[in-house]
């Protein structure tokens, strides 16, 4: 049973996969590539790319991939839905006693403690995502001579306006991608 | 929890809408999506605290699965209860499913074209632009917060993170070990001058 074996794949990949991101790769390669054979290693490369290019989690990303690809779109939906089931029970769990213990002075003590910590924490990825933005898909060594000058002014350029002027992000971001189309255009 | 909200306008709608356009733009996934659920839900709608987001944040953080499932499940949660959830599971998981299905038609092609990654170039900046906004802004409400503490963690999060690539997990442990460490030492004092008054 197909679905059945979807299903159950992408509820392990789920459930162990924590911190996302790339947590979840390894994972996905030994279910998909190696148990399964549902694909090469080829394409799961493929996927790691696409997915890194296209909007969303890297683990629904795969998992509609897959999905679509064994058993068509009622597969990628189960296999989608198998990924997300995991993470709707524990963290709904985790939600309720949130909400119901938030007010105690140890889970203020607590969370006042993890809050810095998330901000490091989003701040080592912007910094990623920044370098990788400057120097390329492989930043093999970071010399001032291989940064991308049009990605740095185009960056400096998308922080000023959402500094100064505080425009919807996501209107910054399809202006970046217009202005990076253009750019690819004319020269 | 507040369930006030439920009686705005189009309110489901909203929800279902702003995760769905916030997912759609989630490039690479994980943490990018934060900062633009920040300005979403935060500055934009007013729905939630900035200390509230970053316990979410923490919380989708630490369960397993994805990053950007977990906090909208959150979201939903908290302004809704189970079907502000269910609502915001769908807007954030259909925008890589619909993506994703279309882009397996012609992958390769895809993957190869040179005007799609000119695109995605550009936006890469502007997304590395929209967090490094929101971290200036929130790394600037911990300094004036003047908790030597927060001050410390945050630094020290950082270079762990990083620097020498720490495992997540073990950093939310130790920072939550220190907050609750030092709620007991000010507890502690608190008493002392009670009792000694």
């Amino acid at each position: 049973m197909i679905y059945l074996e979807l299903f159950w794949s992408f509820f392990q990949i789920g459930l162990c996969s924590i911190g996302g991101g790339y947590a979840a790769m390894p994972l996905i390669q030994s279910q998909v590539v190696d148990t399964h054979h549902w694909m090469t290693m080829t394409q799961f490369v493929d996927i790691i790319t696409i997915s890194q290019m296209t909007p969303g989690p890297i683990a629904i990303n795969s998992a509609t991939f897959v999905g679509i690809q064994i058993a068509g779109i009622p597969g990628a939906i189960i296999a989608t839905i198998g990924c997300i089931v995991p993470s709707c029970i524990i963290v709904l769990t985790i939600a309720y006693f949130y909400y119901k213990y938030q007010k105690l002075t140890m889970v203020q003590g607590i969370l006042g403690g993890l809050r810095p910590a998330v901000v490091a924490m989003i701040a080592s990825a912007g910094i990623s995502i920044l370098l990788l933005s400057f120097f390329g898909n492989e930043p093999v060594s970071y010399q001032l001579s291989q940064i991308d000058v049009f990605s740095v002014i185009l960056f400096a350029a998308s922080l000023l306006v959402l500094r100064i002027w505080k425009v919807n992000p996501i209107y910054v971001m399809l202006g970046a991608g217009a202005i990076g189309l253009g750019y690819f255009l004319l020269f | 929890m507040k369930r006030e909200k439920r009686t705005e306008k189009y309110f489901y709608g909203k929800l279902f809408l702003s995760t769905f356009y916030l997912s759609a733009f989630t490039f690479g996934g994980g943490y990018v999506i934060i900062p633009l659920m920040k300005k979403k839900f935060v500055d934009q709608f007013k729905w939630i605290e900035e200390r509230e987001m970053l316990d979410i944040a923490a919380i989708a953080q630490s369960s397993p699965g994805a990053i950007a499932v977990n906090a909208s499940i959150l979201i939903g949660y908290r302004l809704a209860g189970f079907l502000g959830a269910c609502i915001t599971i769908l807007g954030t998981v259909l925008p890589p499913m619909i993506t994703l299905s279309v882009i397996s038609l012609f992958y390769t092609a895809f993957r190869d074209s040179a005007a799609v990654s000119a695109v995605l170039n550009g936006m890469q900046a502007a997304v590395a632009a929209v967090i490094v906004d929101v971290v200036i802004s929130m790394g600037v409400g911990i300094v004036k917060s003047k908790s030597i503490l927060s001050i410390f963690i945050m630094a020290a999060a950082f270079i762990a993170t990083y620097f020498f690539e720490i495992n997540i997990i073990l950093i939310i442990l130790v920072c939550g070990i220190l907050g609750a460490l030092s709620t007991l030492v000010q507890q502690r004092k608190k008493k002392k001058g009670e009792q000694r008054q």
